[in-house]
């Protein structure tokens, strides 16, 4: 595999390729959404009339709130999927890379659903 | 893992020579210098000198050839042009790399501490390896490509505005300064191409008379041979020709955006 030549070991296994450029454009993309949608949960929280439960899960049961909820989950998780990967990938290298990527991969699915998931049950139940 | 510390053998002992300056001297400047020779089995240490200014030239390489010259004929640099174009006396000044010949020595205050370039083998001294950087550079064939043939008997013609679209781009020297204050080129420079490299592919991505822009792109299109740049700027901070490769790779990176729609 040419890699007994300086220029050999430089050209390596050949350019990745593929969703390269969409991971990088979709860490800014998810960086900006990510801004947006924290701004909107303080705010939307700060002007709560208390912060007890009942009237936090009246907050949340509502459309405009849940939606915007589940937006936040998603972008945050996949911005913070993104940026460890990055992290993983300047300092982790070979098999030690491989397994921490499937360790952050499980890590951050779980957690998201787990997110979402009790953003719908406080959402959809009835109250 | 990428390694955060010296292997034992390249730490730096506190072993070395002093020089003083000669008898007289109204003016004078400490030179502490990295030295290492591979054939005598020792770790590093730094050498000082101390040298009479107003018997030195201006610049860092002025003081570097007077004492090979004068006072310790072992001492190892490269060095050609002494004005700044061939690139040959890049090195560690005062913390930060440049070029020897165009840093002049009244800039750093106190002792001028001379390493150098950081992360790169070294050869002997102020001597760094640069076979795998030039490897870097031929991977990514830097020369004009076309599918069109040669126009017969004429040049290939650009205007005026095409031609301002390199520069900035063809003054590099490939003195290394940049990528070797590249944090992401010190821990992945196996695959990570660095600034420097990366300022020379925009160079023949901006030139209007390549054709080969789209193969250009897609031998570029690589987690670790451009994406390691996470704009930490050091390049364009420290680029003794004062170009901007940050702004080149960001340039790289909206080609690659605007063909994958």
């Amino acid at each position: 595999m040419g890699n007994g030549t300086q220029l050999g070991r430089v050209r390596g296994l050949g350019a990745g390729g593929g969703a390269v450029v969409h991971h990088w454009w979709l860490q800014r993309v998810t960086a900006v959404a990510s801004l947006f949608l924290v701004l909107w949960f303080v705010f939307s929280l700060a002007r709560l009339p208390s912060l007890d439960y009942a009237s936090t899960v009246m907050w949340l049961r509502q459309p405009l709130v849940a939606v915007p909820m589940c937006l936040l989950v998603v972008s945050v998780f996949w911005h913070f999927r993104l940026g460890v990967q990055v992290m993983l990938e300047d300092y982790l290298h070979g098999s030690k890379r491989v397994i921490a990527m499937l360790a952050l991969n499980f890590y951050t699915f779980a957690l998201a659903a787990l997110a979402l998931f009790s953003v719908l049950k406080v959402a959809l139940s009835a109250g | 893992m990428a390694e955060f510390s010296l292997p034992p053998n390249s730490v730096i002992k506190a072993t070395g020579k002093t020089y003083p300056a000669p008898a007289g001297a109204a003016r004078t400047k400490a030179f502490k210098i990295y030295r290492w020779n591979p054939d005598d089995g020792e770790n590093p240490r730094y050498d000082t000198y101390s040298l009479d200014l107003d018997a030195t030239g201006p610049m860092v390489l002025d003081a570097l050839i007077k004492i090979k010259n004068e006072v310790d004929p072992t001492l190892t640099f490269r060095r050609s042009c002494r004005e700044g174009i061939c690139g040959s006396c890049s090195m560690n000044i005062d913390g930060s790399n440049t070029l020897a010949c165009t840093k002049p020595i009244e800039e750093v205050k106190g002792e001028v501490v001379i390493t150098p370039l950081p992360h790169m083998e070294v050869i002997k001294d102020l001597v760094p390896d640069f076979k795998h950087f030039y490897a870097q550079y031929a991977s990514i064939k830097p020369w004009l490509q076309t599918v069109t043939a040669a126009p017969s008997g004429e040049e290939r013609l650009q205007s005026p505005e095409q031609r301002e679209q390199l520069d900035g781009l063809y003054e590099c020297i490939l003195c290394a300064c940049c990528s070797t204050a590249c944090p992401s080129y010190w821990w992945n420079s196996d695959k990570f191409l660095g600034p420097a490299i990366l300022l020379q592919a925009y160079r023949w991505l901006a030139d209007s008379r390549d054709e080969m822009t789209g193969e250009r792109l897609d031998a570029l299109e690589d987690p670790f041979r451009v994406y390691r740049c996470h704009t930490i700027m050091n390049c364009s901070n420290v680029c003794p020709k004062g170009l901007n490769p940050a702004k080149a790779i960001a340039d790289i990176k909206l080609m690659m955006l605007e063909r994958a729609g």
